[in-house]
């Protein structure tokens, strides 16, 4: 049997459920939602990639490398702003982040 | 093709079980494990699709960097982990409901759409055959698309600009290298010519 693209978009389909689910599930730990946040992007670009091979149009690996570099940036930034409000607070829980509410 | 079919099976199993370990693992460090292996699955399925320089971009930046961040951060923070789990079962129904709601929407989507001769026939940038992956993307990378690169790399150094004025910090009480006074220290002031008698040794001396 030749492996096609919906076999790909199953892949993705279900690694993207399963970040979304994960984001749900560990509402109180900030580590795993960004992980789980990776998990979906990871989803997309296995998506660009499959169709990119399909159509034969390489824009969707350009696409996949962009979005490779936001994911990266919001790692970064995402992290630091974890060990700044560690610094400050002591916890990383979310239903302790309510500082800026009004 | 049969090993193809193998090979797209086993990444395919692995980086779904490994994403579902990551949302279920106790300890958040097997979490962000957990996520390499599916990093490492997904890469392989790029080397099945044949964007091999993607594959390896993926084991490089994803592994090589952000999850070894991730690792950083999780054993860097000092957080009981087991309090935050808390009420796992009371989220467990939503997060199920939701996920089965957005899989069949994928399923009625995926079954809606079908491949027009136009969407072929539409492609912006066609990947040619007669050269290398990683070759051919540097051939669009820079011409047709280096204003998006440059503003990939702006995006990046706007990051790291940010992550470090975030978390630098100047503690108080530390010896620290000053660079402009190493820079301004004249020879009159960092040293001193003595004249030593023999058997008196020195008296005082500048220090």
């Amino acid at each position: 049997m030749t492996i096609g693209l919906e076999h790909y978009l199953t892949v993705a389909a279900m690694l993207f459920v399963v970040g979304i689910f994960g984001v749900f599930l560990n509402r109180k730990n900030v580590i795993v939602i960004l992980m789980s946040i990776e998990l979906m992007l990871l989803a997309v670009n296995i998506n660009f990639v499959a169709f990119s091979t399909h159509l034969q149009d390489l824009t969707g690996q350009i696409f996949t490398i962009f979005v490779l570099t936001v994911a990266a940036a919001e790692a970064a930034i995402g992290l630091a702003i974890l060990v700044c409000f560690f610094r400050n607070r002591g916890t990383i829980a979310v239903d302790d982040v309510n500082m800026m509410k009004g | 093709m049969a090993l193809q079919a193998v090979a797209f099976y086993l990444f395919a199993l692995v980086a779904v079980v490994a994403a579902l370990l990551v949302v279920f693992a106790r300890n958040p460090v097997h979490s962000v494990l957990w996520l390499i292996l599916t990093f490492f699955s997904a890469a392989g399925l790029f080397v099945l699709m044949g964007a091999e320089f993607l594959a390896m971009l993926l084991v490089i930046v994803y592994v090589g960097a952000v999850m070894v961040l991730f690792l950083f951060v999780v054993m860097m923070l000092d957080v009981d982990f087991a309090a935050l789990r808390g009420r796992v079962a009371e989220y467990f129904p939503l997060g199920a409901l939701i996920g089965v709601i957005l899989l069949v929407q994928f399923v009625m989507g995926f079954g809606a759409w079908s491949e027009g001769v136009a969407q072929r026939a539409a492609a912006a940038t066609p990947t040619p055959a007669d050269l290398p992956n990683a070759h051919a993307i540097g051939m669009v990378l820079y011409t047709q698309y280096v204003y998006a690169f440059q503003a990939a790399g702006l995006v990046l150094l706007v990051a790291m600009i940010g992550a470090i004025a975030l978390t630098l910090r100047h503690r108080e009480g530390i010896k620290r290298q000053d660079p402009l006074a190493q820079i301004h220290r004249t020879r009159e002031e960092a040293m001193e010519l003595v004249d030593a008698k023999p058997g008196e040794g020195l008296q005082e001396t500048r220090s």
